[in-house]
């Protein structure tokens, strides 16, 4: 087990502070272990980041580089999750020209079945936005592209985990 | 009496405050943070700063290095021999990059260090301005913390988070760079030491539940094994570990950076362990029943094959920093927290013992390393002289009481396994990044630091040319430091590397030197060489007699080996004599 591959979801509580998103991606470069998806973003304590990142490791990896991350001054903690432990989605954006959606009727059957959303249209393109897994966001976009992609861009993966995190009382203690 | 008025109104309304610019502030928080010696070099981005060092030249005293590499390496030396930061200081540009060098070994080696730097103005970060680089992000891999200043009001709580950062927990160096015009900004200056960082717990709590089985395991233990580093001798808990170790009477091995905690002739003290260290407690890692590692972090040159390491003991291991636990072996026992804390908790659990049978085999072991290794070295009976009877004739006149200040190469590992010690904080070596170059100015800061003590500089001819214009700082500071380079006209570990494993294709590893004791001359020291057994202990004795600083060279046999060695990427019970 401790050596097979499989994805995690890293969540670091940090300082927000420039240049330690420079020094947690250092800790994977080294190890020339690849980052799937980075997010970043605030977390639910006032003045305090969140950093979101899936990568595909072993266990006994992971925990080593769970160690590095929290080495560093500014991280106030870190964590690793299976996918089995967490509640994950990423969320994608689809430009698509405008045309299709009248022309191309199973446009908007797919449109409705994957549950996406339109955001906007205009007289050129339309936006698409859908939340989900991955393999769902794989799928509309294999769906959608027999028809044509303006352009698609797809977010990094957020996660909440299934466990209380504790940041808040690890904080008061200070 | 208007003027008073204006006066006394100011100093009311700023009671604890002065408003000063951002450079004199820069040296107000040196001192406040205790600093006597700095080292460094000046240029552009920073001359604001040195223009203030130049008005509290009598409160500070800054050492002008001959490269900025140099000032690192000397305030690492400065920090290694006090447990004190040492500070180094350079201007933007290429006088940062050139320092990058000893934050690396600064940050493998756990020293504690703050180098300061110039930065160009902050309108111009970013715009590739004259000597601008981006030494933040280039110094973040090998930098415990670091940081940036573009307002002079963030100085003083930077700086007293930086030496809080450097010096707490497991030590390492921090850069704080400084923008121009936040040298020239002027603000209020209030210095407030920093006691904590929110998201940075320096020492772990010591687990009692641990340490009790760690305890458990050691008084059940037919044939423990202690293997210590530095870790004894940054946390100070050399008295702690006597004690531990001569109640549960454990033979006890160091790695390169824990030699001199305890006194080399210590009963109990068994030597070095790792590629060139001893043989008997190499051999007998993988025999021992408890191995308890104390302060150390299992680097490859100490384990060699982790896979043939130490497999049929129990680990227990004693460690400030949660990341190198499992790291590369994996414990049974981890007790994290401060050594000098665990120490002196697990030393009334522990029984007394004596392990008579299991001490005789490091004696028997010993025997064979001094038939085939160590009386050769020392005593030997060929013409060219040895590195090993240099150390042997150091030793006997600084009655071991001298820092010996090594580089990095054969010398390095002649000088760990023979320099006889009786200090603790007294084997100063670039252990982890085997920096070539370290020797001679880290030798000045050591000199600088404690000048009660005679300090020595081993340095072989190669490493010794890396930093040789640290020869001018000798020379200005009439520091005095004694310095040797046993010269073998050879990059001497690669070249025996070469013989061993690349059938002695000797690629680029001779060295056709200078006249070593004419460039020393021209420096105003006094120098002297020697090429004959007969001629060294005389040269020996006069070296350490001087009060001056003193350079000796010793012209060794050029192909000798350092033997034991365990070959890359071997066990360690595979250890090789000859």
């Amino acid at each position: 087990m401790e050596n097979e591959k499989q994805h995690y979801t890293v969540s670091v509580y940090t300082e927000n502070n420039i240049g330690l998103l420079n020094r947690l991606s250092a800790i994977f470069q080294r190890r020339h272990i690849n980052v799937e998806s980075l997010n970043t973003s605030a977390s639910e304590i006032e003045g305090v980041s969140k950093f979101t990142i899936l990568v595909n490791v072993t266990e006994s990896q992971i925990k080593k580089i769970i160690g590095q991350i929290e080495k560093q001054v500014e991280v106030i903690k870190a964590y690793y999750h299976t996918e089995e432990e967490t509640i994950y989605q990423e969320s994608c954006i689809f430009k698509i020209k405008s045309d299709l959606l009248f022309e191309e009727r199973q446009i908007q059957n797919i449109i409705k079945e994957s549950n996406a959303r339109i955001v906007t249209v205009n007289k050129e393109f339309f936006v698409l936005e859908k939340s989900g897994r991955r393999q769902e966001i794989e799928l509309l976009y294999r769906e959608l592209s027999a028809f044509g992609i303006m352009q698609f861009t797809r977010s990094g993966r957020i996660a909440v985990t299934k466990d209380e995190m504790k940041i808040s009382t690890m904080l008061e203690a200070f | 009496m208007k003027e008073t008025q204006t006066i006394q109104t100011q100093t009311t309304t700023t009671t604890t405050t002065k408003r000063i610019s951002g450079s004199e502030a820069v040296v107000r928080c040196l001192l406040e943070e205790g600093v006597k010696v700095l080292y460094g070099y000046p240029g552009g981005a920073i001359m604001p700063v040195y223009d203030e060092l130049y008005k509290y030249q009598d409160k500070i005293h800054h050492v002008l290095c001959r490269h900025e590499q140099g000032a690192t390496h000397s305030a690492q030396g400065y920090a290694r021999i006090s447990g004190d930061v040492g500070v180094a200081m350079a201007t933007s540009g290429p006088g940062a990059t050139n320092l990058i060098t000893g934050i690396a070994d600064a940050q493998i080696d756990s020293t504690p260090m703050v180098c300061i730097t110039g930065q160009v103005p902050s309108h111009l970060l970013g715009s590739d301005a004259f000597q601008e680089t981006d030494i933040v992000g280039i110094s973040t891999p090998v930098t415990k913390w670091n940081h940036q200043i573009t307002k002079a009001s963030q100085i003083p709580e930077v700086i007293a988070k930086a030496f809080y950062i450097a010096k707490s927990g497991r030590p390492g160096p921090v850069l704080i760079d400084i923008t121009k015009d936040a040298q020239f900004e002027e603000f209020d200056f209030k210095y407030e030491k920093c006691t904590g960082v929110r998201s940075y717990k320096p020492v772990p709590e010591t687990d009692k539940a641990s340490l009790k089985v760690a305890a458990e395991l050691i008084n059940n233990a037919k044939k423990p094994m202690i293997v210590w580093g530095q870790g004894v001798i940054l946390s100070e808990a050399e008295a702690e570990f006597k004690a531990v170790i001569e109640k549960a009477g454990i033979p006890s091995a160091w790695t390169i950076l824990g030699a001199s905690a305890i006194p080399t002739s210590h009963p109990l003290n068994i030597g070095m362990v790792g590629m060139h260290g001893n043989y008997a407690p190499n051999v007998l890692t993988n025999e021992c029943d408890v191995l308890i590692a104390i302060g150390m972090r299992f680097d490859d040159r100490v384990t060699g094959d982790l896979s043939k390491y130490a497999k049929q003991a129990k680990v227990i291991h004693f460690e400030i920093d949660p990341a190198e636990i499992d790291k590369n072996v994996k414990t049974d026992v981890a007790v994290l927290g401060d050594a000098k804390a665990s120490l002196a908790e697990l030393l009334p659990l522990l029984n007394p013992n004596s392990h008579t049978e299991w001490h005789q085999k490091f004696k028997d072991l010993y025997t064979i390393e001094y038939e085939k290794v160590i009386k050769g070295d020392l005593h030997p009976t060929k013409e060219g002289l040895t590195m090993g009877e240099v150390l042997k004739e150091i030793n006997i006149q600084t009655k071991g009481e001298a820092a010996i200040v090594s580089d990095v190469g054969q010398h390095q590992m002649i000088a760990c396994r023979y320099a006889e010690f009786n200090k603790t904080k007294s084997n100063i070596t670039s252990g982890g990044l085997g920096t070539m170059g370290f020797g001679l100015p880290a030798a000045i800061g050591a000199k600088m630091a404690a000048p009660e003590r005679e300090v020595v500089s081993i340095s072989g001819d190669g490493g010794y040319q890396m930093t040789i214009q640290e020869l001018g700082t000798i020379f200005q500071q009439k520091t005095a430091v004694k310095i040797v380079v046993l010269n073998n006209d050879f990059l001497g570990m690669v070249r025996q590397w070469q013989q061993l494993f690349f059938d002695k294709r000797y690629a680029s590893t001779e060295m056709t030197n200078p006249d070593f004791v004419a460039i020393a001359k021209g420096y105003y020291l006094n120098a002297k060489r020697v090429t004959k057994r007969e001629e060294l202990a005389d040269a020996v004795e006069e070296m350490i007699a001087s009060k001056e600083p003193y350079f000796l060279e010793v012209c060794v046999e050029k192909e000798d080996n350092v033997f034991p060695m365990v070959p890359s990427g071997a066990s360690v019970s595979d250890i090789r004599l000859e």
